[in-house]
């Protein structure tokens, strides 16, 4: 039943997925990314912030500033959680990334059950009053919910990439994922730099985990369906480039939508995950990679 | 002779002393019965709210003096909703807790691979709301305590219905996973037995996060009926899009098996979106359904649903756990005796009075007639938990034995 109406609503509504799937990865492209640190516990940690939104939305606040309130906390949150990972694997030795991979998983695992103690194990959701409405762009009508996502992702794209070029802070970060010992010689502290960077990592993540809620419920183990998909963008992206994980966002959202309009929902994973292979087949470095 | 006779009742007193005061003992050690429960993962909402139920039974037993003299005490872990921990669960149970009797965890997807288990130790298993698992296992021991009857009822009902309201066309969207597709390919097939034609079909990964664009694809087919098989998240998440995008007018009934509008959290937050949905139910607050010792058992589990931060309501799945409970109640009260064979023909050739309704079991293992409700969502209003607890919100449309009011067409219309 190809139709080029359908089509067309299949691009829009890929790109409006797109840069959802760009804001739910993006903390993850600065702390995977930019410091080789292997976060598996950070889309646990974007259920955390959902669940947080979820706190605040009961007690009458909008989601998104619920999101935006929750960042120092998160940003906390980040910085306790690199720190102890830097003082019982990092510090200790090369094969610190495979056992950092456990301490997340635990992570993982512990921000799961807390969240099912203090809320249960039921879905939940949010309201507000452009959840449920769409509005009609010319022929195309698109939900609310997913323009929310839309401008969440550019909005943290746009302040991600701006604080990495522009603020001191920001160069500190990118040159520590270049070359710590360069910058150990400049007088700077590797720790402290990466654990600013971890922080802010996190933060971002109380945000786009009110996305999450926005565009649809979540439950404690609703993380397990995001680590593929994060992990896949921060790497079709390019390790650690901001605006290339708003761009391989937006593709894989693009290629899932018509595929699942076109040719079947079930196909829709496999065509990412295989465009993925073929990407870096072709470019190892990923899309936006040096 | 009388010194002879004084040796022989001592001796025979030590004898009765051995013989019959060890299972004496025995006897008075509980029954216990094993299971394996969702309590975390995907189905924990329901395996948690469905343990209520059988909790609240295990306590009405013991507070009546236990079972068989016994008192009853429930061995459970958690399966974490997935399929491949459940083998090594019931191997447990049997060989290191010896439990007396099983019960299978809620849902099908953990429940399907301990078929082949109780089937080859000769077992009596107790299903939980699980879906078509013996089909091809065929194990002659095994009661599934769930509403669905024979397998075809459920999707036919619903056909049935569209027709009767001048619908041709179906369009079926069903999750990849066991149970929705068992019902997606029952669906297809009942729709070619009627020659209504299929505009629109769609399978979806269990992981999809946004609907639109099948809803988008849904209202491009013009479809007069739409069957949906959905779990929790994806239910939400077509109602929500079903909202934003519309499904068109040629849409007579929509609904049929969305998993999720059954479950108290899901309501509340849905509201008023789900005003139109004609779909599956179990158990309703109608006076159609008010079975002996139903009221009793609400108040109880409500109460202890708020602690347990489950299901509130628990319309859906807690009164069938605590049916498991009365169906191995009354079989073994009536037989005197746990032996599994001996409960099982029980269970097989006679009626089963219980909290929600007569049950007698087919051969399969299956409710001889489905007592899955066909409702429609009425007059819901949004964030209104109470509500529900009240008669009057999903019109009961099948089966006429519980029938409370008639469907309103087309969709669009029962939504307003």
């Amino acid at each position: 039943m190809f139709s080029f109406e359908l089509l067309l609503d299949a691009v829009v509504l890929g790109v409006m997925l797109g840069c959802f799937y760009a804001a739910v990865s993006i903390g993850l492209s600065v702390s995977f990314g930019l410091l080789d640190v292997p976060h598996v516990a950070h889309p646990a940690f974007l259920v955390l912030g959902a669940y947080g939104a979820y706190a605040l939305n009961q007690a009458g606040w909008d989601p998104i500033v619920a999101g935006i309130v929750l960042t120092p906390l998160f940003y906390v949150l980040g910085v306790v959680a690199y720190r102890v990972y830097f003082e019982t694997f990092e510090k200790r030795g090369s094969d610190a990334g495979v056992r950092g991979l456990a301490f997340f998983f635990g992570v993982t695992f512990i921000v799961e059950v807390g969240i099912i103690m203090v809320f249960g194990v039921d879905q939940r959701t949010v309201q507000a009053g452009y959840i449920g409405k769409a509005i009609d762009i010319g022929d195309v009508r698109i939900p609310m919910r997913m323009i929310a996502a839309f401008g969440g992702a550019l909005a943290l794209t746009l302040a991600l990439t701006a604080y990495f070029s522009l603020t001191f802070s920001g160069r500190a970060i990118r040159a520590v994922a270049q070359d710590e010992i360069a910058l150990r010689l400049m007088g700077a502290n590797p720790l402290k730099v990466k654990q600013l960077a971890f922080g802010i990592a996190t933060a971002v993540v109380a945000v786009a985990g009110a996305l999450l809620i926005i565009v649809g419920p979540v439950e404690p183990t609703t993380h397990r369906v995001y680590i593929g998909r994060t992990f896949c963008v921060v790497v079709l992206a390019g390790l650690g480039s901001m605006h290339g994980t708003l761009v391989a966002g937006i593709v894989l959202g693009v290629v899932e939508s018509i595929v699942l309009t076109l040719y079947g929902a079930s196909w829709a994973p496999a065509i990412s995950f295989a465009m993925l292979l073929v990407v870096l087949a072709i470019r190892p470095q990923g899309m936006f990679g040096r | 002779m009388k010194r002879l006779d004084l040796i022989k009742g001592a001796a025979a007193a030590a004898l009765a002393a051995i013989g019959l005061g060890m299972p004496a003992i025995a006897q008075q050690g509980p029954i216990k019965i094993g299971m394996s429960m969702p309590l975390t993962g995907g189905l924990a909402a329901g395996g948690k709210s469905s343990l209520v139920g059988i909790e609240v039974w295990r306590d009405d037993i013991n507070a009546k003096g236990g079972l068989l003299g016994r008192k009853v005490e429930l061995v459970v872990y958690d399966d974490k909703s997935s399929a491949s921990e459940t083998p090594a669960i019931y191997a447990k149970l049997l060989d290191v807790d010896k439990v007396d009797l099983l019960f299978a965890p809620y849902a099908t997807v953990p429940t399907a691979p301990l078929m082949p288990m109780v089937k080859q130790r000769g077992l009596l298993l107790i299903g939980n709301f699980s879906f078509q698992v013996n089909h091809t296992v065929k194990h002659d021991m095994w009661f599934n305590n769930a509403p669905w009857g024979p397998a075809d009822t459920w999707p036919r009902n619903f056909v049935d219905l569209g027709i009767k309201h001048g619908a041709k066309t179906i369009a079926i969207i069903a999750a990849d996973q066991e149970f929705a597709q068992n019902l997606a390919k029952i669906a297809k097939g009942i729709a070619a037995e009627k020659n209504i034609t299929v505009v629109y079909e769609q399978n979806y990964p269990p992981a999809t996060v946004e609907f639109s664009s099948m809803v988008r694809a849904i209202k491009a087919s013009k479809a007069d009926m739409v069957f949906v098989m959905s779990y929790p998240p994806d239910s939400v998440g077509l109602l929500r899009a079903v909202q934003e995008i519309g499904v068109g007018p040629s849409v007579k009934i929509f609904g049929g098996g969305m998993v999720g509008l059954q479950f108290s959290n899901i309501m509340e937050s849905m509201g008023s979106l789900m005003n139109g949905v004609v779909n599956y139910n179990s158990y309703l607050p109608e006076k159609s359904m008010d079975f002996p010792g139903a009221k009793a058992f609400f108040e109880k589990y409500q109460k202890r649903a708020v602690e347990a931060k489950v299901d509130p309501l628990g319309y859906y799945l807690a009164p069938f756990g605590y049916a498991m409970g009365q169906m191995v109640e009354q079989a073994a009260h009536a037989t005197k005796s746990l032996d599994h064979k001996t409960l099982a023909a029980y269970l097989r050739a006679n009626t089963i009075q219980s909290i929600v309704g007569p049950m007698e079991f087919a051969a399969d293992g299956e409710r001889k007639v489905s007592t899955t409700l066909l409702a429609q969502f009425r007059g819901v209003v949004d964030k209104n938990i109470e509500q529900f607890r009240q008669p009057g919100k999903q019109i009961i449309l099948l089966p006429e034995a519980f029938k409370t009011g008639d469907v309103v067409v087309p969709f669009e219309k029962a939504r307003q």
